[in-house]
């Protein structure tokens, strides 16, 4: 029986998620504490958790509710992006639960069992239990054994148990393969959610929306038109504490094989049948199996650390020397690729990714650049300051979308063109600000809504087209260093020249 | 700010146009225009919530302040752009002596090329929003029955003007109690044979809040009188046992269900701008609005 309250054209009752609770693994991990924390009080606030939600902390620490509250509290009070009430505080505090435990001892694991099921007496939480593994992921094999051990991953009738992690999903496609093994060994897929956080953003979403709601942009949306797109991700801070995190891993796997590539799908995608989960994610795989590598990597790709240097106007140090690092470390904080793809679409439109660390400025950013008309009935000297058209959507910050044309120079006696843009601007927010990326995610995964989660083939696709790339770099020394403060290093600008095109500053 | 005295629509959007390129940045990326029409009284509560709700929607602010029969017959405007407010454009003007009566003419020049117009009545609203000059041009009506000083009156003009696209605060501040109520109802399908909504003494809200459960649910719900503030308990009454949410002291609410402790339940009462930007998150009719409004006259108050 469907609830008679709710009714599909009333859109202004939030869509609540049901009774369920979230099991926090890495309750002190500055994810949780910045990220996940924070998150779930704000969806408290706005609404959207319902009344008997519960927040179960697991770890070696000897706290009880109380204490585990207190750090909740000061998690939130400190990160949260919504207005702190002690109302709606009291009410997610009702639901706070700590279990001292560890990791590895199945005691640990009947007690949290114990603890869930009494918030599914007390609180109503009813069977439903979300497990957030906020830890590193060497630990998903022994915490999911011991979730499916104990009982815990095992929904009964009408109730479901998910599971949450973060990226990093791997570090190849064999690791990938694996985790994903261990994660299906105790949870069905479509109650598997990997999160990347990218996908929550609302103007990664929005790159859907203006592509297909509209009819202005699709006609000119493939390679007739498109002479090149470039997905850059940039940062201008360096590896700051992660470097037991990063060194290793570096900007490819962290940053490309996620985020841009899964941005270059939206990008590339074919329209969807619909917004389900499914039809997105098959359009999503479509585009990831028709990625075609380099011929030759060396050329078409690049790689680089940062070196000592200088900021936006501050001294900073390079990455050989940061806190952590060891001298001889290979990984690169700099990536750049060109991939292609293999469809009537896009064939012949290379799509450059790029990101790094201390780079210019921070900017997330999508542009589709255009190719130059092809006859200009003007002098050469009238279009010398005319670029390419783009159109590019600003992810972070400043999100929006600015298209860029020729426009008249205004007061030249003869016909002069130069660029111009056009600019949309999110209104930021005051009243009611638009939500983080995790608020979006949590919800989505209490909902059990996954369009915006990879899939484990997704994950797969994304290394098979990294590993080659990965596997040559790992051959071929040690990564150029480039100043801090630019855009990269030399070979990164080498190989767009290489194509007769230039990166864009963005 | 700028200051218009004795000017006109034209000369109130050139000057709104003027100030924008002097800024340097002439292109706007307003998405609607805001129409209020109020008196000095409320004037500036109303233009301070839409400045806030316009970082969420920007938009084009007017407000309209008709002044029969004081002063000259002439139009008087003041106008803030950007800065600081937010990144709206707002305009107030009061429209003196003869010149009260054809604000709509005013507002022509004034309208967004295009985009979505809302006209908003904070106070006393014609009886046929539709068919006001000024609310002919808005697809989306909004007023406030609340600050009516006889509100059963003013429900059922409401009621008895409605067209497709008008809506009430006293609506919208039923969201966060109908969002509560309904996922009591997830939790559990019990089924539901009476209910009771209390609530201080004529409380439109409460009103509104009845018919939709009678609609809804399809069973008798009564309305009991208390002291408040505002709606202080909603039950729902069935053979599986009753579900409720009380709110005694308008702040903390607490909710009961069968067979759970009770539990609190955050119900915060919310300002005008977080109300406005409710109503203008979408600008199609509100349907349930409707329909509820027109239960209203069928049970007995």
């Amino acid at each position: 029986m469907a609830n008679p309250l709710r009714d599909p054209r009333d859109r202004r009752l939030p869509k609540v998620a049901g009774p369920c609770g979230i099991v926090l693994f890495g309750v002190t991990g500055d994810l949780a504490r910045k990220k996940i924390m924070p998150a779930i009080y704000d969806l408290a606030n706005r609404g959207f958790l319902p009344p008997g939600f519960a927040l179960v902390g697991f770890a070696r620490r000897q706290w009880d509710n109380e204490d585990f509250a207190a750090e909740v509290h000061d998690a939130v009070r400190e990160h949260a992006r919504t207005p702190f009430h002690e109302d709606v505080w009291r009410q997610l505090s009702e639901g706070i639960r700590f279990v001292e435990g560890d990791l590895n001892d199945p005691v640990s694991y009947a007690q949290l069992r114990d603890v869930v099921e009494e918030l599914d007496r007390l609180r109503g939480t009813m069977g439903n239990h979300v497990f957030y593994l906020s830890i590193p992921p060497g630990l998903f094999p022994v915490v999911v054994t011991h979730l499916k051990e104990s009982g815990l991953s095992e929904p009964a009738a009408g109730e479901w148990r998910r599971v949450v992690v973060e990226k990093p999903f791997g570090h190849d496609l064999t690791s990938a393969r694996d985790l994903d093994h261990v994660l299906e060994s105790a949870f069905r897929p479509d109650e598997i959610f990997r999160i990347d956080h990218y996908l929550g953003k609302e103007t990664v979403q929005n790159i859907l929306a203006v592509r297909f709601a509209n009819t202005m942009f699709e006609p000119i949306w493939n390679g007739n038109f498109v002479d090149n797109v470039q997905i850059t991700q940039a940062e201008d801070i360096g590896i700051g504490g992660r470097a037991g995190y990063y060194d290793g891993i570096g900007a490819a796997r962290d940053v490309i094989q996620n985020h841009l590539l899964q941005l270059m799908a939206l990008t590339a995608m074919e329209e969807p049948l619909s917004f389900d989960a499914q039809q997105v994610r098959v359009e999503k795989e479509k585009v990831l199996s028709a990625v075609r590598l380099p011929g030759d990597i060396d050329l078409h790709t690049a790689r680089g650390q940062y070196a000592a240097g200088w900021q936006g106007g501050v001294p900073v140090v390079g990455f050989l020397e940061e806190d952590g690092i060891p001298a001889t470390s290979t990984t690169e904080t700099f990536a750049a690729i060109r991939l292609t793809l293999d469809n009537r679409r896009w064939a012949g439109v290379p799509f450059y990714l790029r990101t790094g660390k201390r780079l210019g400025r921070r900017v997330t950013e999508v542009a589709v650049v255009f190719k130059r008309a092809p006859h200009l009935p003007f002098s050469d000297y009238a279009v010398q300051e005319l670029s390419d058209n783009a159109l590019v959507f600003r992810i972070q910050p400043d999100e929006g979308i600015t298209v860029r044309f020729g426009s008249k120079v205004p007061g030249t006696p003869t016909l002069e063109v130069r660029d111009v843009s056009m600019d949309f601007q999110y209104g930021d927010s005051f009243v009611d600000t638009s939500p983080e990326a995790y608020e979006k995610l949590i919800l989505d995964v209490l909902l059990g809504e996954p369009p915006l989660f990879p899939r484990s083939t997704e994950v797969e696709l994304s290394w098979r087209i990294l590993d080659p790339i990965l596997d040559r770099w790992a051959e071929s020394g040690r990564p150029e260093q480039y100043a801090s403060g630019g855009w990269g290093p030399a070979s990164a600008y080498d190989m767009i020249a290489r194509d007769g095109r230039e990166w864009r500053r963005p | 700010m700028i200051r218009l005295e004795n000017t006109s629509g034209g000369a109130i959007a050139h000057a709104i146009n003027q100030e924008r390129h002097r800024m340097g940045s002439p292109a706007t990326g307003m998405v609607m225009t805001l129409l209020i029409l109020t008196d000095e009284e409320f004037a500036s509560d109303a233009t301070e919530a839409a400045v806030l709700s316009a970082r969420q929607h920007p938009m084009r602010i007017l407000t309209l302040i008709p002044r029969p029969g004081r002063g000259p017959d002439q139009i008087d405007a003041q106008i803030m752009v950007g800065g600081d407010d937010g990144p709206g454009e707002v305009a107030i003007v009061r429209l003196r002596g003869n010149r009260s009566a054809h604000a709509n003419s005013l507002v022509i020049p004034l309208l967004l090329p295009d985009t979505p117009v809302i006209a908003w009545w904070p106070a006393d609203a014609p009886p046929v929003l539709a068919d006001d000059p000024i609310g002919r041009h808005a697809q989306r009506r909004i007023t406030d029955m609340a600050t009516s000083p006889d509100v059963l009156a003013a429900l059922a003009e409401r009621r008895a003007g409605y067209v497709p696209g008008d809506t009430d605060l006293a609506w919208a501040r039923l969201t966060s109690w109908r969002s509560a109520l309904a996922s009591l109802l997830d939790y559990d399908e019990l089924p539901v044979t009476s209910g009771s909504v209390t609530s201080e003494p004529d409380n439109v809200s409460a009103i509104l809040l009845r018919a939709w459960l009678e609609l809804c649910l399809s069973v008798p719900v009564a309305l009991n009188s208390g002291t408040g503030p505002g709606i202080t308990e909603v039950a729902l009454f069935g053979p599986r046992g009753d579900v409720g949410i009380s709110r005694p002291d308008g702040a903390v609410a607490m909710l009961s269900r069968p067979g759970l402790p009770d539990s609190p339940i955050a119900l915060p009462r919310r300002g005008l701008p977080e109300l406005l930007s409710e109503e203008l998150r979408r600008l199609d009719p509100d349907e349930v609005y409707g329909e509820s409004l027109r239960e209203t006259g069928k049970v007995s108050g």
